[in-house]
């Protein structure tokens, strides 16, 4: 992993809504990988902010960049990946200026990651209670004792009954909702300031995910923790999400809180995932879809990435880096469609005919 | 741009027709070219096993003497590097003055021969047994892997040397022998293979319109599992190379005067103290056309299924 | 665990009695026996007398159960050609055996280990290219052809090192030279492999974002999953010595189970033969159950399944 810092020449946080500084400031965030091929952007000019105590949600596809960009956040990139970017704040700290000891020392302590698959995240060959209490010790100056009394509270408060009795099994002894409970209870032992979720419901059977969600936002709450919930499920956003990037082709291409992205979306793509959600009682209307494939990320690109899928594109699409129009702080979108431009017409209605046009 | 310039018609892929979406991802076929272009340990490795395969097959047309040919007044002469070489025997002459580049190249004949027919004899009992094992399961697979465990658990080489020590050495003997003492390896990744693909649905599907056993076993499976037998047995000729030499090495081999590479350097240990070249020529010859056949299959194996790589 | 244990010691006796069955067909395939013993020029009247005195004339499967009963209390029967007892003849050879296989296994384990966990963890550089290459051109080594370069470079070029014998430890260098590099290459292959497949688990990125150190990661969370594949090909490696002994100790002369052998099959003595082979599976199948053991103690997934 490579770090290069950008100069910094804006000091003025991309702010949330406005409570003082955010816990976490990303501006300009990019990630080049080498892979056999060429460079893979997997990432390119990506910039949030997520304030204290809040859920942020980032939305893409798979492969769209949201996993890299939170692996970079914690600095978890494997040594191929390259990282620039104008700054990474978080508490007021810039994390790509911080030595490896000194990332250590956050990782597990104020910053927390929960991964997607739980039956893997957890080594097979230790004790839950092994691994749970490892980070407690780790980060706080304790005993066993204290990191044993630290997990079973934990455990409780993530709603396993018999703390103790699980503290002494393996994880292939316990169910996948079981694991990631565990994952959760392990990430929350030194009561982090961010909470990083990757797809921590996609490996799950639906009504354990309904569980797991309504868990985290009620832990948030407890812990008052600020929560990145990466995704590709719009249904959860709604849900969860104050705040939410959608993230297409390694870049942010809309950001506003959950209420503005979901009543006035401005991107095509934005619009497009949204017709793709079915709505109960409107049958007979034909479910939305995006015909077309993610472009290839290897190699260099210019213009707008979903220009291939987007049914307004034209020539000045093709050109030049397509910059995110700024509404307000913290709501803007990477389009050059004018604000509000086709908001009049039924919001599905491009996507819809698109998946006719699909099946033509 | 003005909303009026949006194309109404550029549903279907969108209007943008600039090369960086249109490139289609090449074809498996071509992808395997490209790879195997671009694979030196393939391209080194396969080129020096054919070069020897080719040679061994010319010998008889193209070795400057008869193999078996004795002159005693021509015994032990240097290689042509040496001090009394001569261009007459490029490789010098061993202790019966036979010509020693000559036994090599029948030599290359007798052990590639062996090699190629026991691997193939290996090949099909071992995969047979993988095969059925996996796609049936239950008792029939408990069977199989049992075998698989008397197999391991029979040191091969002292077992092979008693088996030649009974039938004798002859080649077919040697062929058959080996074969049935190294099916293991095909055995253990086509049963694997199998117990994986057996689950998947276009067996199923076989199932479904009421295909017999015998017909998914041969139609569906092998030719799912044939790039791994492909490349097992392309690494399993280097193994079988060198149990032959040893063998012969030994004595429980070819038998002379029959040239092989193993024999060529047991012939050559009496001598080996003032004449090195005598076991240094054939030992060499062992170890590259094994590194050869080494690096061809690893390279097979990247090409034809780099999924299984590491 | 212990259902496990029981299942695992179930299949090794199944595989012992089979490997037993198949040892002694092979004695059995050898010819008639009794004319062997009656000598070449024995009258037909003499070879039915000694036939009937073995025991070689009632039914083969009534001769197994006489031989392993036998087997069962250490009596492996006398040499064709010395007379002696079997099961002295192998004790006898057993040490030089021992002290050849267990020291090179004890090497090749310490060079191959860290170098496979060296390569892992830097994949595709100098490093990792220099291991796979020392494992292609190890394991292409016909063994009896190392050994004599060995010899004809150390013993009789440089003069450092006896070429025969077994009067020192000196002597036994380069044996475990040759062993040891027949091994090496797939014992570095498969650490190699299993630290990579360790290295690219998610439990260790979990383990990473818990801020544990490097080596914290490494040693603690890699290793302990690591090490299971290369106790089971300690095991596999240690039998495949044994099996192999025959080579090294007929080129550099040690007087081991291996040599004892190489002299019974070229005599033909197939008691002797016979014995070593199921020896040898016995260690084999007793070296693999006892890694898998391990293995199951080691791995808390592995006696549930």
């Amino acid at each position: 992993m490579t770090i290069t810092q950008v100069r910094d020449t804006s000091v003025q946080p991309n702010g949330g809504s406005g409570h003082g500084a955010p816990l976490l400031d990303v501006r300009g965030l990019t990630v080049d990988i080498a892979v056999p091929a060429g460079t893979l952007h997997a990432v390119s000019d990506v910039s949030f902010a997520v304030n204290p105590g809040e859920t942020f949600c980032i939305v893409g596809e798979s492969g769209c960049g949201k996993t890299i960009t939170s692996l970079a956040v914690m600095r978890l990139l494997p040594k191929t990946a390259r990282i620039a970017a104008q700054r990474i704040l978080f508490e007021g700290r810039d994390l790509l200026g911080l030595s490896d000891k000194e990332i250590l020392g956050l990782r597990g302590n104020r910053l927390g990651m929960i991964f997607q698959d739980p039956m893997t995240s957890l080594n097979p060959v230790f004790t839950i209670g092994n691994q749970l209490e490892e980070v407690y010790l780790r980060h706080r100056n304790s005993g066993r004792r204290e990191a044993r009394e630290r997990a079973e509270f934990l455990l409780e408060k993530v709603g396993i009954q018999s703390p103790a009795m699980r503290l002494g099994q393996y994880p292939h002894q316990l169910s996948g909702g079981l694991r990631q409970r565990m994952m959760i209870a392990m990430t929350l032992m030194c009561e982090p300031a961010l909470l990083i979720a990757d797809e921590p419901t996609t490996a799950l059977d639906v009504t354990v995910q309904a569980q797991i969600l309504q868990l985290l936002k009620n832990l948030q709450r407890e812990f008052r923790t600020a929560l990145i919930l990466i995704t590709h499920d719009l249904g959860i956003v709604a849900r969860m999400a104050d705040r939410v990037a959608i993230m297409y082709a390694g870049r942010v291409v809309e950001t506003g809180t959950s209420a503005e992205i979901f009543a006035a979306p401005q991107h095509p793509y934005t619009r497009g995932l949204l017709a793709c959600i079915p709505v109960p009682g409107s049958q007979g209307k034909r479910l939305g879809s995006i015909p077309g494939i993610v472009p290839s990320l290897i190699g260099e690109n210019e213009g707008c990435m979903f220009r291939n899928r987007c049914p307004y594109a034209g020539e000045s699409c093709r050109h030049g880096e397509i910059a995110l129009r700024e509404l307000s702080p913290g709501r803007g979108y990477r389009c050059i469609l004018e604000p509000g431009h086709a908001i009049s017409e039924a919001t599905r209605e491009p996507a819809t005919t698109a998946s006719q046009a699909t099946v033509q | 741009m003005a909303i009026s310039d949006i194309n109404p018609a550029g549903f279907v892929r969108g209007p943008a027709s600039d090369e960086i979406f249109e490139a289609l991802p090449p074809s498996p076929r071509e992808l395997m070219r490209r790879r195997a272009r671009s694979h030196g340990g393939l391209i080194f490795g396969g080129g020096f096993v054919l070069l020897v395969v080719a040679l061994a097959i010319l010998t008889p047309w193209i070795a400057p003497y008869d193999p078996y040919n004795q002159d005693l007044s021509a015994r032990l002469i240097d290689p042509i590097w040496g001090a009394k070489g001569s261009w007459a025997h490029l490789l010098g002459t061993d202790a019966l003055g036979r010509d020693f580049l000559s036994r090599l190249m029948y030599g290359a004949r007798v052990s590639l021969t062996i090699s190629a027919c026991a691997s193939l004899i290996s090949a099909i009992v071992g995969a047979t047994l993988g095969i059925v094992g996996g796609y049936f399961g239950g008792r029939i697979d408990g069977f199989v892997s049992y075998l698989i465990n008397v197999k391991l658990s029979l040191p091969p080489l002292l077992v092979s040397l008693s088996l030649v020590s009974v039938v004798g050495g002859s080649v077919t003997a040697l062929i058959f022998i080996i074969g049935f003492l190294t099916w293991d390896r095909y055995a253990v990744v086509t049963r694997s293979v199998s117990m994986q693909l057996r689950n998947q649905e276009f067996i199923a599907a076989a199932q479904a319109v009421g295909a017999s056993h015998t017909r998914i076993l041969l139609t569906e499976l092998l030719p799912n599992v044939m790039n791994q037998i492909i490349v097992i047995a392309s690494l399993e000729m280097a193994v079988v190379i060198l149990i032959e030499s040893v063998l012969s090495f030994l004595g429980l081999g070819v038998q002379p005067p029959t040239p092989s590479w193993g024999l060529l350097v047991a012939e050559g240990r009496s001598f080996m103290f003032f004449k090195p070249y005598l076991i240094v020529i054939p030992g060499l010859t062992i170890f590259l056309m094994v590194i050869a056949i080494n690096l061809a299959g690893d390279g097979l194996r990247d090409v034809l299924s780099p999924e299984g790589r590491n | 665990m212990l259902r496990f244990v029981l299942r695992r010691l179930q299949i090794a006796l199944l595989v012992a009695i089979t490997v037993s069955i198949v040892g002694f067909s092979l004695l059995r395939a050898s010819g008639d026996i009794a004319l062997v013993l009656a000598g070449e020029n024995a009258k037909p009247e003499e070879v039915v007398r000694i036939s009937h005195a073995y025991g070689l004339d009632k039914p083969l499967y009534m001769q197994y159960l006489d031989w392993g009963a036998k087997a069962l209390s250490g009596d492996l029967g006398r040499s064709l050609f010395t007379n002696e007892p079997v099961t002295g003849l192998i004790l006898d050879r057993l040490p030089v055996t021992i002290y050849v296989a267990v020291p090179a296994l004890v090497i090749s384990l310490l060079i191959a280990v860290p170098l496979g966990v060296l390569a892992a963890t830097r994949p595709n550089t100098w490093i990792d290219r220099a291991a796979l290459s020392f494992a292609v051109t190890g394991s292409a080594l016909p063994s009896f052809w190392l050994a004599l370069m060995l010899i004809y470079l150390f013993g009789v070029m440089l003069r450092w090192l006896p070429i025969s014998g077994s009067d020192s430890w000196w002597h036994f260098v380069m044996p475990w030279i040759t062993v040891a590099i027949g091994v090496i290459p797939l014992q570095m292959r498969l650490t190699r492999t299993g630290m990579l497949d360790v290295l690219s688990s998610d439990f260790i990125r979990t383990a990473r974002a818990k801020g544990l150190s490097a080596a914290s990661v490494m040693f603690k969370h890699a290793l302990r999953n690591a090490i299971l594949p290369v106790v089971s090909v300690a095991a596999v490696s240690l039998g495949f010595l044994l099996g192999n002994s025959l080579v090294v100790e007929s080129v550099f002369a040690l007087n081991g189970v291996g040599m004892l052998a190489y002299q019974s099959i070229l005599r033909l003595d197939f008691p002797v033969v016979q014995s070593i082979i199921v020896f040898i599976s016995f260690c084999y199948i007793f070296l693999t159950l006892m890694s898998d053991v391990i293995n199951a103690k080691l791995d808390p997934r592995i006696g549930l399944r």
